[in-house]
C-alpha cells in the first residue's frame, strides 16, 4: 500500500508537469488547428531564463525565498510569451494562408533551429548546467511516505493554472474571442474580433505555461542543457492527443494519466526497461476506442 | 561570382601538392582523436591536456631517437562517425605514424579497425570496454577494463561497506554500463551477496523516482549506478527525495566536476571506482601533479589526464626501446612493456594489449573527490 501511494505520489507529480506543457500544445491546436513543435523548446528557454536570472535577482531579494522564485518565474513567463509571440509572428503568420501541412513543417524547423542554436558555445553550450534551487526545497516524510515539498508545489500550481486558463477562456473577453475563432475565423473577423492580436495572445499564454513548466521540470531534475525539452515535449503533446486535443481539462488529465503510467511501469523490476514502450501501447489502446481522446469531441470533417 | 569559386578550388589544390607527408626526417608525427567539444568534452579536453603535456615534456628531453614528436589533434566532437573520419585523415593525409585516442570506448572501436588495417599503432587511454583491444593486434590500451572494475566494486561494496543486499541500476542504452553491471554482479555474488534488485533507465532521462521506489522497497544496502555523471547525479537527488538513504557507488564514468556541480548535497557521501588520484601514487605522479598544475594554471589533473599522460608516455618508451617508429616494429616494443612507471601506476601490458594495474576508489567530501583506497589486481 505504501508503495502504491507512494508511486501515486511519484506519478502525480511528474504528469502535472505533462499537464501544464500539454495545455500549451491544446490551446494553440484549439484556435489554429495545428501542432506548435517549437513548444518543447519554449519550454527549455523557460529554464534557461531561469538559469541566467536566478543569481541577479536572489542578489536583490535572497537566495531561495518565495519572493525570489516568484518574480524568477514570472519574468521567464514573461520572456518566453514574448518569444512565442515572436515565433508566431516570423514563422507561422506568413502561412497562415497555406496548407496546414507547410506550417506544420516549419514549426518543426523552428524547433530544431531553437535546439541546435542553442547548442553552440556561444549560446548556451551542449554540456548539461547545473540547476540553481530556486525554492527551499524540503523532504517531507508521511509515515512511510516521502515526497519532495517541490512535488506539492507542482501540483498545486497546476490544479491553480488549470483553473485560471478555464476562466480565462470560458468567463473572459478575450476568451470568447479564442473560441469564436477557433469555431471559424472568417466568421470571427467579420464580427470585428482581431484574429491577430487573439493569435498572438493565444502563443503569450501557451508559452508562459511552457515556461513555467520547463522551470519545474528543471527543479525536478536540476540538470538543463538545449535538448531537454524533446522527451517532456513529445509525451505532453502525447497527453495532449489523449486527453483530446483542443480541451483543456483533457490535456491536463492526459499528462496526469502518462505520469502514473509511467511512474508504476518504470517502478516494475524487469519492466522498467519498456516503460515507455508500455505507456504509450496503452495509449495507442485508449485512442483506438476512444478516437478523438478522453473527453474530445468528435468532429466530422469538412468537406 | 564564379571567379571566387575557381580560385578558391585552385588554392585547395594547391595546398594539397604542398602538403607534406611524415618523415622529412626531424619529426615523428603522431595523431590524437579526442572529444574536444560535445556531451563528453570534459573526458575529452583533460585526456587531451594530459597528452600535449607528455609530449611537451618527451621534447624538452630530446625527444625520441634524436627526433621531435609532433601532435596532430582532431576533435571528433563526441559525435558518432566523426572518429573515423578523423583518424583516416590522420593515417592518410597526415601521415602519423601512431594513433592516441579516445575516452569513450564507443569511439575507440571505430577509430581500431582503421589503424588495425594501416598497421599503425593505437592507444586508448582510457576506453575501459574489453571489445577495444580485441580489434586486432595493433590495438593498445593504458587502463584497466571493466571486468577488473566491476569486480573491484563488488569487493568494495561485499568488503569496505559491509553491504550483504544491493540493488543495481543500469542505463540501458549504455554499452559501458550494461557491461560494467554484468560484471559487477557476477562478482558480487561471488563474494556472497545477493544483488536484491534490478532495474533500468536510458541515459538521459530526467526522472527515475519510479525507478527509485522500486529499488527502495527492496531494501539494499547500498545503490550501484554503473552509468555517466550527469544521469548519476540526478539520480541520487532524486533518490534521496524518495527517502532512499543508502549509500550509492559507480564506476570511472562518474568522474567530473559535473557530478559535484549538479549533485550537489545529494552526492555527498557516494563512491566510485577510477583509474588514479591525484593524492595517491609515488614520486612520479606527484611530479605529474607539480607539471600539470603549472602548465594549466593551477587546474588539478584528474584520471582522464593523468592516462592522456601515460598513453604519450608509453609510446615514446615503446619507440625508443624499438629504435624506430616503424608501425610493427613499435607494436612489438608496446607489447612487450613490463612493469613501466607510469603516472597512474605500475603498467605492464598483458597479452590481451590490455594494462594491468590497480584501482582506485574515491568519496566525494565536501564537494571534493578524496581518495580512500587502491585496489591491486
Amino acid at each position: 500500500m505504501d508503495w502504491f501511494l507512494q508511486q501515486s505520489i511519484n506519478g502525480l507529480a511528474l504528469g502535472a508537469i505533462y499537464a501544464l506543457i500539454a495545455l500549451g500544445y491544446t490551446m494553440v491546436y484549439g484556435v489554429l488547428r495545428f501542432i506548435n513543435f517549437a513548444h518543447s523548446d519554449v519550454l527549455m528557454l523557460g529554464a534557461f531564463s531561469a538559469f541566467y536570472l536566478t543569481p541577479t535577482i536572489a542578489g536583490a531579494l535572497g537566495t531561495q525565498t518565495i519572493a525570489t522564485a516568484f518574480v524568477v518565474i514570472v519574468l521567464s513567463a514573461l520572456i518566453c510569451a514574448l518569444i512565442g509571440v515572436t515565433i508566431e509572428f516570423l514563422a507561422y503568420r506568413p502561412l497562415r494562408k497555406r496548407p496546414r501541412l507547410t506550417v506544420l513543417i516549419t514549426a518543426i524547423g523552428v524547433s530544431l533551429f531553437i535546439e541546435f542554436t542553442g547548442q553552440h558555445e556561444k549560446v548556451f553550450g551542449a554540456a548539461t548546467k547545473p540547476f540553481p534551487k530556486l525554492l527551499p526545497s524540503r523532504d517531507l516524510t508521511w509515515g512511510a511516505l516521502h515526497f519532495s515539498s517541490n512535488d506539492l508545489v507542482v501540483l498545486v500550481l497546476t490544479a491553480v493554472l488549470l483553473l485560471a486558463m478555464w476562466l480565462v477562456v470560458q468567463r473572459t473577453k478575450v476568451g470568447m474571442a479564442m473560441r469564436a475563432v477557433s469555431y471559424n475565423q472568417q466568421a470571427a473577423a467579420l464580427m470585428g474580433v482581431n484574429v491577430n492580436a487573439v493569435i498572438s495572445f493565444t502563443f503569450a499564454l501557451g508559452s508562459a505555461l511552457a515556461a513555467i513548466a520547463g522551470i519545474f521540470y528543471a527543479m525536478r531534475a536540476p540538470g538543463i542543457e538545449p535538448l531537454m525539452g524533446v522527451q517532456p515535449g513529445l509525451r505532453a503533446f502525447v497527453a495532449a492527443v489523449l486527453g483530446g486535443i483542443g480541451n483543456l481539462p483533457g490535456a491536463a488529465l492526459g499528462g496526469i494519466l502518462l505520469g502514473l503510467l509511467e511512474t508504476f511501469f518504470g517502478g516494475m523490476p524487469g519492466l522498467s526497461n519498456y516503460r515507455d514502450g508500455i505507456a504509450f501501447a496503452i495509449l495507442i489502446l485508449i485512442l483506438l476506442f476512444r478516437p478523438a481522446g478522453l473527453l474530445g469531441k468528435m468532429q466530422p470533417e469538412k468537406v | 561570382m564564379k571567379k571566387p569559386l575557381v580560385l578558391s578550388l585552385a588554392l585547395t589544390l594547391l595546398g594539397f601538392a604542398g602538403c607534406q607527408k611524415a618523415g622529412d626526417g626531424t619529426e615523428i608525427l603522431v595523431g590524437e582523436f579526442a572529444s574536444l567539444t560535445g556531451k563528453e568534452a570534459t573526458f575529452g579536453i583533460s585526456s587531451h591536456e594530459g597528452t600535449v603535456l607528455a609530449v611537451e615534456e618527451i621534447n624538452a628531453a630530446g625527444g625520441v631517437n634524436g627526433k621531435k614528436i609532433k601532435l596532430i589533434t582532431e576533435d571528433n566532437q563526441s559525435k558518432a562517425g566523426e572518429s573515423a573520419n578523423a583518424v583516416n585523415k590522420l593515417i592518410a593525409k597526415d601521415g602519423c605514424v601512431a594513433i592516441l585516442g579516445e575516452v569513450a570506448s564507443s569511439r575507440s572501436l571505430e577509430a581500431a579497425p582503421i589503424c588495425q588495417q594501416n598497421n599503425i599503432p593505437q592507444i586508448s587511454p582510457s576506453s575501459t570496454n574489453p571489445k577495444v583491444t580485441e580489434t586486432g593486434d595493433f590495438i593498445f590500451r593504458v587502463c584497466f577494463i571493466d571486468p577488473f572494475q566491476g569486480t573491484v566494486m563488488a569487493n568494495f561494496a561485499k568488503n569496505t561497506l559491509k553491504a550483504q543486499k544491493v540493488a543495481v541500476f543500469t542505463d540501458v542504452k549504455s554499452d559501458y554500463s550494461k557491461g560494467l553491471a554484468k560484471f559487477f554482479e557476477e562478482g558480487f555474488v561471488k563474494a556472497g551477496g545477493q544483488i536484491v534488485a534490478q532495474l533500468d533507465y536510458n541515459g538521459g532521462d530526467k526522472d527515475f523516482k519510479g525507478q527509485l521506489t522500486a529499488i527502495k522497497s527492496a531494501n539494499p544496502e547500498g545503490v550501484f549506478v554503473p552509468g555517466y555523471y550527469t544521469d548519476a547525479a540526478l539520480i541520487c537527488i532524486q533518490a534521496r527525495e524518495v527517502g532512499l538513504t543508502v549509500p550509492f557507488f559507480g564506476g570511472d564514468g562518474w568522474e567530473s566536476e559535473k557530478l559535484t556541480e549538479i549533485g550537489t548535497d545529494a552526492v555527498e557521501g557516494t563512491y566510485f571506482s577510477t583509474h588514479y588520484s591525484p593524492d595517491a601514487g609515488g614520486p612520479k605522479g606527484k611530479a605529474f601533479v607539480e607539471a600539470y598544475k603549472k602548465r594549466y594554471h593551477g587546474k588539478q589533473p584528474d584520471a582522464m589526464a593523468a592516462l592522456g599522460y601515460d598513453s604519450a608516455m608509453i609510446l615514446a618508451d615503446a619507440m625508443k626501446r624499438a629504435g624506430s617508429s616503424e608501425g610493427s616494429k613499435v607494436r612489438d616494443a608496446l607489447a612487450e612493456t613490463k612493469d613501466f612507471e607510469a603516472v597512474t601506476g605500475k603498467i605492464t601490458i598483458n597479452k590481451n594489449r590490455d594494462a594491468d594495474k590497480s584501482a582506485v576508489i574515491l568519496q566525494v567530501k565536501g564537494g571534493k573527490f578524496t581518495y580512500v583506497e587502491t585496489i591491486a589486481p
